[in-house]
């Protein structure tokens, strides 16, 4: 058994397991209060008991052990430069087919000024995905991260899902490596969590066959994780996907994080089914979604923030995500696309103040954060 | 005493005092509130059961004289869209519930000056004719057909049972106690009235739910004495059902307050099954907080889900709308680990005994 690091060390655990009803869970419980890492059928353990708040109990524990009352945000703008995407993934409510009508592209320029309408917010970070759009060359990109550079220095740039680090490189007839390599030279300071979806290969042949594979994934974070750019990491879940195939990947990101260590964050993200073609499915419910997120905080223990992504739990859960094991509230995002697309029935952004009041209210105190996770002192 | 005996006491069942709610309220966790409220809830339902209701809402008028400044649906008598339903859209509503399979009818209005004693009879018949159990007259209409007939508070309840009323909803609580009423709602029942409306229906057989709406003028401490009258009543009675309580929805054109937080929300729910420990049922509230925090109320307490509400009209007022089916409802209450089943207006179990 593997020891983690030992500066977790929670406080009353007696007092912790004195919570915990399920038996199951008790030896889990147990287990993770000795300082020993979960294995897969801890993970399971957790996802199949109905002993929710003794389930949240241990991840706010160890939440709570980390970072106090303390809940971050970061004050972003959400940019989609392009929704034309070959990959038809079934999930997806936001892609167009290249030929489609309402196809678009967003040149550097539009992107700039985006981002200067909105400058009076005070943005410290700008995230950046598309599709995997054929039509775009490696200059594109480059154009677009210089624009950003030379217009804002000091807004961080998180750019490009290791799916499209995939297409971008192809593009540019280019290894992952030296592309990620040239994007950094480029003015990219790090790579968001999308795009991992389940890494299980039998939810990907039926949703995401023309998809980028876990393996692929995973080794465009470690290739950036080794040149010093950090990622984030996702899960998509509530759809076709089992309870096995969850907990399987929250291992491999673990492991890839024991081998790299690039991850700065995890944000599970809940399957919003309308407008996809997985209309049919109805997506997971409340309870649900945050035993995974505190089987999530449990399990990767080398991962230092799990994040309440609002925009697709809805504020109110996300607010609760918080005592299941969340320490982020992503974030103030202005203008989101994805998730809207699918019927999520949140805001498209919210200004700093709000999301402020939004922690204040799940009973946290908000702490600004940079795209680093260093805490943004008030000018 | 301090939090740990609080603790302490509310986990052995014993009997909680304000001050011992007090110190829970102000320095419990979460979650640790809501476990202490699961302890609760299987100490007094032990069976991982969460029942459901397939029920209309149907108000019959919205004119009402009360003025509650949180209310969103009343209308003056003179106002272009003010109603009184006619007894072919009654009777449409009823027929539809019935086809989809509702027990009873919530059927509630606003004090309305035009309908007398004998319009209402003639409506609880109407209910009644459909096979429908009927669920309807809060306390404050009860205490204003009174005034308004001459009559006793008993003898209305007296001739509407005759007519076929089976129970009595709790709405008309908001705060009992009469300094927030006095702000909120000075031309509805007072507390007192309210809850020897109560009495008195208990008295004669009829079960009755209680509710409280909190999260707008009135302090903590007005919330806890607010349980601990119907904690007394429900002594003297036993004619409580279940307990309801919600956070107020501010609508566009009344009291302007934030809403509650599904933190404040859940951490009341809790507080109230501690608190109201002679009370079979608490139920949750997804009509004001949504699918999410209505299905994880159920581990903080509430061991019934409310009604599929087929119309509801009062929250939509105020700009809120949410929607379940009876297919989300049992989905949700299967996810979160219980044993889903239809109950009716006073809790007993619909369909074949198992």
């Amino acid at each position: 058994m593997t020891q983690v690091n030992s500066s977790r060390i929670i406080p009353n655990p007696h007092e912790i397991l004195n919570r915990i009803s399920d038996a199951q869970l008790l030896k889990v419980g147990r287990k993770f209060l000795s300082g020993a890492r979960l294995d897969f059928d801890d993970g399971i353990a957790c996802l199949v008991s109905n002993d929710t708040l003794g389930l949240g109990t241990l991840a706010f524990a160890d939440r709570k052990a980390r970072y106090g009352d303390r809940a971050s945000y970061v004050v972003n703008h959400h940019i989609n430069y392009t929704n034309v995407c070959v990959n038809g993934c079934k999930f997806c409510a936001f892609y167009r087919n290249p030929t489609a009508e309402d196809g678009y592209v967003l040149g550097p320029d539009e992107v700039v000024d985006q981002i200067r309408a909105a400058s009076g917010l005070g943005l410290t970070e700008v995230h950046i995905v598309g599709g995997v759009n054929p039509e775009l060359d490696f200059a594109y990109y480059l154009n677009l991260l210089a624009s950003l550079r030379t217009s804002f220095p000091a807004i961080k740039i998180k750019a490009f899902t290791a799916v499209e680090i995939d297409q971008i490189a192809k593009k540019a007839s280019l290894g992952w490596r030296e592309c990620l390599a040239e994007l950094q030279k480029g003015g990219l300071d790090m790579l968001p969590g999308g795009g991992a979806e389940i890494f299980s290969d039998r939810v990907r042949q039926s949703l995401f066959p023309a998809k980028i594979g876990a393996d692929s994934w995973l080794t465009i974070h470690g290739e950036a994780h080794r040149l010093g750019i950090g990622t984030n990491a996702t899960m998509l879940f509530g759809h076709i996907e089992t309870v096995e195939e969850r907990i399987d990947h929250l291992i491999r990101l673990r492991n890839q994080q024991d081998e790299t260590g690039g991850f700065r964050a995890f944000i599970p993200l809940v399957f919003h089914p309308r407008n996809t073609s997985l209309a049919d499915l109805s997506g997971p419910t409340a309870l649900e979604t945050l035993k995974t997120i505190a089987v999530s905080r449990l399990l990767l223990d080398n991962v230092d923030h799990i994040k309440a992504y609002w925009v697709m739990l809805g504020m109110k859960l996300a607010q609760m995500a918080l005592y299941f094991g969340a320490d982020d509230l992503e974030g103030t995002i202005v203008a989101e696309k994805i998730a809207h697309e699918a019927g999520a029935g949140t805001a498209a952004g919210l200004s700093k103040g709000e999301l402020e009041q939004c922690i204040l209210d799940a009973g946290f105190q908000p702490a600004e954060r940079d795209t680093f996770h260093r805490s943004v002192v008030a000018a | 005493m301090n939090i740990r005996q609080a603790m302490y006491q509310a986990e052995s069942g014993a009997r909680l005092s304000i001050a011992a709610a007090r110190l829970l309220h102000d320095g419990a966790d979460l979650l640790t509130l809501g476990q202490l409220a699961q302890t609760a809830r299987f100490r007094r339902n032990s069976q991982p059961i969460v029942t459901y209701a397939v029920d209309r809402n149907i108000n019959y008028t919205n004119v009402c004289t009360s003025g509650c400044r949180f209310c969103a649906f009343w209308k003056a008598a003179t106002h272009r869209d003010a109603y009184v339903m006619d007894d072919e859209t009654l009777a449409r509503k009823l027929q539809e519930t019935k086809a989809l399979g509702g027990t009873h009818i919530l059927f509630q209005g606003g004090l309305n000056p035009d309908l007398n004693l004998n319009w209402h009879e003639r409506r609880i018949r109407l209910i009644r004719s459909f096979g429908l159990k009927l669920h309807g007259y809060s306390p404050p209409e009860i205490c204003f057909f009174a005034k308004q007939s001459g009559s006793t508070v008993e003898q209305v309840l007296e001739r509407f049972v005759k007519a076929g009323l089976n129970s009595i909803p709790g709405g008309g609580a908001e705060i009992l106690v009469d300094r927030v009423r006095r702000i909120t709602s000075p031309g509805k029942a007072t507390s007192r009235e309210w809850l020897s409306v109560m009495a008195a229906a208990h008295k004669l057989g009829l079960r009755t739910t209680a509710t409280m709406m909190f999260g707008h003028i009135e302090s903590v401490s007005e919330r806890l004495v607010h349980l601990v009258r119907i904690r007394r009543l429900q002594d003297q009675t036993g004619g409580f059902t279940s307990f309801i309580p919600w956070p107020y929805q501010p609508g566009r054109e009344t009291l302007q307050v934030k809403a509650a937080s599904a933190n404040a929300y859940l951490r009341m729910l809790a507080l109230s099954r501690l608190m109201l420990d002679n009370f079979p049922h608490v139920q949750a509230s997804w009509v004001t907080q949504g699918a999410d925090i209505g299905q994880i109320a159920l581990s903080f307490g509430a061991d019934d889900l409310g009604s599929t509400m087929i119309e509801e009209n009062v929250v939509a007022a105020a700009g809120v709308s949410h929607r379940l089916t009876e297919a989300d409802m049992i989905r949700l209450i299967e996810a979160a680990g219980f044993e889903a089943r239809q109950r009716d207006a006073v809790y007993g179990m619909v369909g074949a005994a198992s």
